[in-house]
């Protein structure tokens, strides 16, 4: 009983541990640049593994996603600007915004089916968008930059940028126990049944919609809090943070690291980050590895990253047969 | 927590070992600029420009090796911010330029400033930072944005045009550029459009211009949306039934596409490129030798960039590490000979420097160009510097 | 003012046309195969760069149309033979995420191929200049895209109402079981019809060409307003495609500008700019959510 808690529990303890050292190595070694690319890349974790719960677990394909990561951004952006210097109430706000935001627009989607749930999901996404682009006073097109860091308190200082990679490293943390807990419920099943048959839940008594709904709710506070993590981090904000593109980039995130499975947010947002990292510095043309990539986990590995072992051995019989 | 207590002084180390300055044995130069889409024309000519530049100065500025890297911004403020990040942190570069648009500049100058890394600025030169925000760390070599526009509103005021209407984009720049006409325009400026940036279909603004009955129109639509007006006016039956006039920088660059839509449209700059000095004369052969075309006014800005590096180095004897002396160095710009003629800077490091009217005309060769008609302002200066702290 | 409302009707209803001919394809494709297609956006993209390219090498615009068609058609064949074929049986989110990676290799792989600044498409000569509808003067290339739409309008209506192939389509899209029980040959029909609405993105392509940007990216919001025109007009349904294009070509061109204009009369020209086109561009969407409200499967569904 203990050894298999052991084994699933090792790689997240290892993980961490490579992470809580990172910084130091990064520092000593000079390439603390790097330091930067790990905090947006564990800021995209938190986002990605929002969608995965509506995606991975609940079976929801929603395009439009990326709307409530950049309202949480927004959110920290436009108090900032009005002079919240409190991080708390800036994250408190994040979370508000974008988890009201969902349940608006989970609402309505939730009404609808297949497509047009794609759909519609889409289209509130781009109105969201399309609001931030026109709000001239804010940036508009051209983003808004933050005047400052708002302030943690605490004793220690949120500018310094080590500072700043351990407070995100906690919300990652804690992010995910929550989410583990969550799909590890009653609710968390019940969500997956949904995802399977719906009809079969919804005749066994199950009010689907509520559950779907509340998932929607759960998936956007989380998605806000990511979205005002990164507004500080790049002491800016702009709306292609809501643009369908966006969505678009949180999903191949979600379906590289693996659907429905805990760790899928976070092998997901750094299979696509460092992808990205490394391959824009070697190509001029490097989205088109990045689809490339993408279809072949489409086709051959659907379990993305997580499934990368029954995907080898699938590959190993297949051949031996 | 007992891992920071251990850190402080491992930190405190590391941060004394590089406050010691070491004597640069070369000279970074990160061209961040938009090398992609509709809008990257201008990109893509002073990236040409400034690889011509470097080349024949054999990679060297000022004697010191010279390492360029060249990054596309996509026209996106968002990805210019991570880019310049890169640039700035992990490259490590000692002086920026490249950047076309006023948006994306205003989304990077932060970044460099507070690392404290040189920005001469190849193109963008927001009112922003001419006055308020102004920075020992940023040097405008081409204009403060309003300057073009400025310009026209005085040549318009000088023809007579009574009743004008004006298009400009919804960005920075497109603000600067219509409160630039506005403080030289002595008519009526009858209808003002402000389609998006990046809007490419036009026939909203045609029909309004259309139906506002005016003498003249003033434009301001950088890239592809200027290509697109064009061509979408004369489909519309406008092109000669008033009068048109642009800015220098575009005109330069459409003139090879769609030059017969744009003959006899006047456009005001600071430079042309039939002008009578020996730099510019250098400077138009080498380039048109080298890519086939004559170069545009984003050009000559990027050209001079180098131009004005190459003698800032020379002055500070190739020790760019000491800031300050170097920013004193390139504001003092002793020895430069820029391909617009003379050349200076305000105190609040934007050019001071003459306006120009041009005219599309086509050469005995078949070829559009550029002609001088005549000067519109002499030793203009900009009107942000009063608000200006510095010096 | 009169003459400013009529012209602005006039655009709207050219660009209502090209969104037709957008969203015919996708809605069939969608409606027939229950197929989420992203990258119909980059079909449409192709079919404007083969224009361009054909017409440069051409020397003339209508050669160039006439050899993007089939350049176009054999492209979007191919893909679908080797790549879409398989991931019919899947779920929309395989769709989606396939369509996505599309997306992002074709936007790459015309930049290889073509380079990274737009290529030029310019309208023939012969129809470059205007001609007076009574007080207004319109571009006459405007007008023979408004005329060349409808009448392919009119010409798949025929085609799925009154031939056999448009039966088969017609079933396929009403129930797709029944139409296979019913012997209809199935691989075939899908490849065909796909092939046909490459087609006639590749033909909105190149006459949308000469106005916009042939670059890398061009059909990526051309996209999002097919879904919307597909969800509003119905899945699967030509007449649907027509109603919704209308529905929101209007919408769209009225919000962009009736709004700058309205709001210009209370605020300031760059304030009622930004804020009347954010709204207009809202519009649309707008519209399509109350449409779902009030019609879940949109207008004109061909299953209902």
């Amino acid at each position: 009983m203990s050894t298999t808690s052991l084994q699933r529990v090792w790689p997240w303890a290892l993980g961490l541990a490579l992470l809580v050292a990172f910084p130091w190595v990064a520092l000593a070694g000079g390439f603390d640049f790097y330091t930067g690319v790990v905090i947006r890349l564990m800021i995209f974790a938190i986002a990605a593994s929002s969608l995965n719960l509506i995606l991975g677990y609940g079976g929801m394909v929603s395009f439009g996603h990326a709307a409530f990561f950049g309202l949480g951004a927004y959110a920290a952006g436009i108090s900032v600007t009005h002079g919240l210097d409190n991080i708390w109430l800036v994250w408190l706000l994040a979370c508000l915004v974008g988890g009201l935001a969902a349940l608006a627009v989970g609402f309505v989607a939730t009404r609808t089916r297949g497509a047009y749930f794609i759909m519609i999901t889409l289209a509130m996404g781009q109105l969201f968008y399309y609001l931030f682009v026109g709000l001239r006073q804010y940036g508009g097109d051209d983003g808004l930059r933050l005047p400052m860091r708002p302030g943690l308190g605490l004793g220690l200082d949120i500018t310094r940028e080590v500072v700043f990679y351990f407070v995100v490293l906690v919300w990652m943390v804690l992010m995910h126990v929550m989410l583990a807990r969550l799909v590890g419920s009653r609710f968390g099943l019940a969500l997956e049944a949904i995802r399977e048959n719906e009809v079969r839940m919804a005749a066994v008594g199950y009010s689907t919609r509520r559950y779907r709904l509340l998932a929607f709710a759960v998936a956007g506070i989380m998605a806000g809090l990511a979205g005002s993590l990164l507004a500080v981090h790049n002491q800016f904000v702009s709306p292609k943070m809501l643009h369908w593109s966006q969505s678009g980039a949180l999903m191949i995130m979600v379906a590289l690291g693996g659907m429905g499975r805990l760790q899928g947010g976070i092998l997901g947002a750094t299979a696509l980050l460092l992808l990205e990292e490394v391959l824009s510095s070697h190509f001029e043309y490097w989205h088109i590895y990045v689809g490339l990539v993408l279809l072949v986990v489409v086709f051959f590995a659907p379990d993305g990253l997580s499934g990368l072992r029954l995907t080898a051995k699938r590959l190993v019989k297949g051949n031996e047969s | 927590m007992k891992a920071l207590r251990f850190a402080s002084p491992l930190l405190a180390a590391l941060a004394m070992m590089s406050a010691q300055v070491q004597a640069a044995d070369n000279i970074k130069v990160g061209v961040l600029t938009t090398l992609s889409g509709p809008a990257s024309a201008p990109g893509i000519d002073q990236r040409d420009a400034i690889n011509l530049a470097m080349k024949l100065l054999g990679n060297k500025l000022g004697g010191l090796p010279a390492e360029l890297i060249t990054v596309d911004d996509q026209f996106s403020p968002d990805a210019a911010k991570q880019a310049a990040d890169r640039l700035l942190r992990r490259d490590k570069i000692d002086v920026l330029t490249g950047v076309i648009y006023s948006n994306v500049l205003l989304a990077v100058v932060p970044s460099a400033i507070a690392n404290k890394t040189i920005v001469v600025s190849s193109n963008a030169g927001p009112a922003a930072i001419a006055g308020k925000e102004c920075s020992p760390y940023f040097f405008s070599a081409s204009w403060q944005n309003d300057a073009t526009h400025e310009a026209a509103g005085k040549y318009m005021t000088d023809k007579g045009y009574k009743r004008v209407a004006l298009i400009a984009p919804n960005y920075p720049a497109g603000k600067d550029s219509a409160a630039g006409f506005k403080r030289f325009f002595k008519g009526e400026l009858v209808a003002e459009m402000y389609p998006k940036l990046g809007q490419l279909d036009f026939a909203a603004e045609i029909a309004q211009v259309r139906s506002a009955n005016v003498d003249a129109i003033y434009y301001f639509l950088p890239g592809g949306m200027g290509v697109n007006f064009t061509k979408q006016y004369a489909a519309a039956g406008m092109s000669n039934k008033i009068a048109r006039v642009f800015q220098a920088y575009d005109a330069d660059q459409q003139m090879l596409t769609i030059g017969e839509l744009i003959e006899g449209v006047v456009n005001t700059g600071q430079w042309s490129s039939d002008m009578d000095n020996e730099a510019n004369k250098r400077f138009v052969t080498e380039f048109t030798k080298a890519y086939g075309r004559v170069p545009s006014m984003y050009a000559s800005q990027a050209w001079d960039v180098v131009g004005l590096l190459d003698v800032a180095v020379r002055n500070v004897g190739g020790k760019i590490e000491d800031r300050e002396a170097f920013i004193a160095a390139i504001h003092a710009a002793k020895g430069f000979k820029s391909v617009r003629g003379d050349f200076r800077f305000g105190r609040n490091q934007f050019p001071i420097q003459n306006q120009y009217a041009r005219v599309v005309t086509k050469g005995a060769d078949g070829k559009y160009q550029n002609r001088m008609v005549g000067p519109v302002m002499k030793d203009h200066g900009d009107a942000y510097i009063g608000e200006c702290a510095m010096k | 003012m009169s003459t400013l409302i009529l012209e602005q009707t006039l655009n709207g209803l050219q660009f209502s046309v090209t969104l037709f001919l957008i969203a015919a394809g996708l809605t069939l494709v969608f409606g027939v195969m229950n197929f989420v297609n992203l990258a119909h956006g980059s079909l449409f993209m192709v079919g404007a760069y083969f224009a361009a390219w054909f017409a440069g090498m051409a020397g003339s615009f209508w050669l160039g149309l006439l050899c993007a068609l089939p350049a176009t058609a054999a492209v979007g064949v191919a893909l679908e033979v080797l790549i879409l074929r398989r991931l019919y049986a899947k779920d929309h989110m395989v769709h989606v995420l396939a369509t996505f990676a599309l997306i992002l290799i074709f936007n790459d792989l015309v930049r290889i191929v073509w380079g990274p600044l737009p290529l030029p498409l310019n309208m023939p000569a012969a129809l470059s200049g205007a001609i007076n509808l009574g007080p207004v003067p319109y571009s006459s290339f405007r007008l023979v895209i408004m005329l060349v739409g409808s009448l392919v309008g009119v010409l798949l209506w025929l085609l799925v109402t009154r031939t056999r192939m448009g039966m088969w389509v017609r079933a396929g899209a009403n129930n797709r079981e029944m139409a296979v029980a019913m012997g209809v040959n199935v691989k075939q029909l899908y490849t065909l019809v796909f092939g046909f609405g490459v087609v006639l993105s590749a033909l909105a392509g190149a006459m949308l060409g000469p106005f916009v940007a042939v670059e890398a990216g061009m059909g990526d919001d051309v996209l999002i307003l097919a879904f919307v025109v597909v969800v509003i007009g119905g899945i699967g349904s030509v007449q649907g495609a027509a109603a919704g294009a209308l529905i929101v070509g209007v919408v769209d061109t009225l919000g962009r500008t009736a709004l700058p204009a309205l709001l210009g009369s209370l605020l300031s020209p760059t304030v009622a700019s930004s804020l009347g086109a954010a709204l207009g561009s809202m519009m649309i969407y707008l519209v399509m959510v109350l449409v779902l409200f009030w019609r879940p499967s949109g207008l004109f569904p061909a299953r209902t």
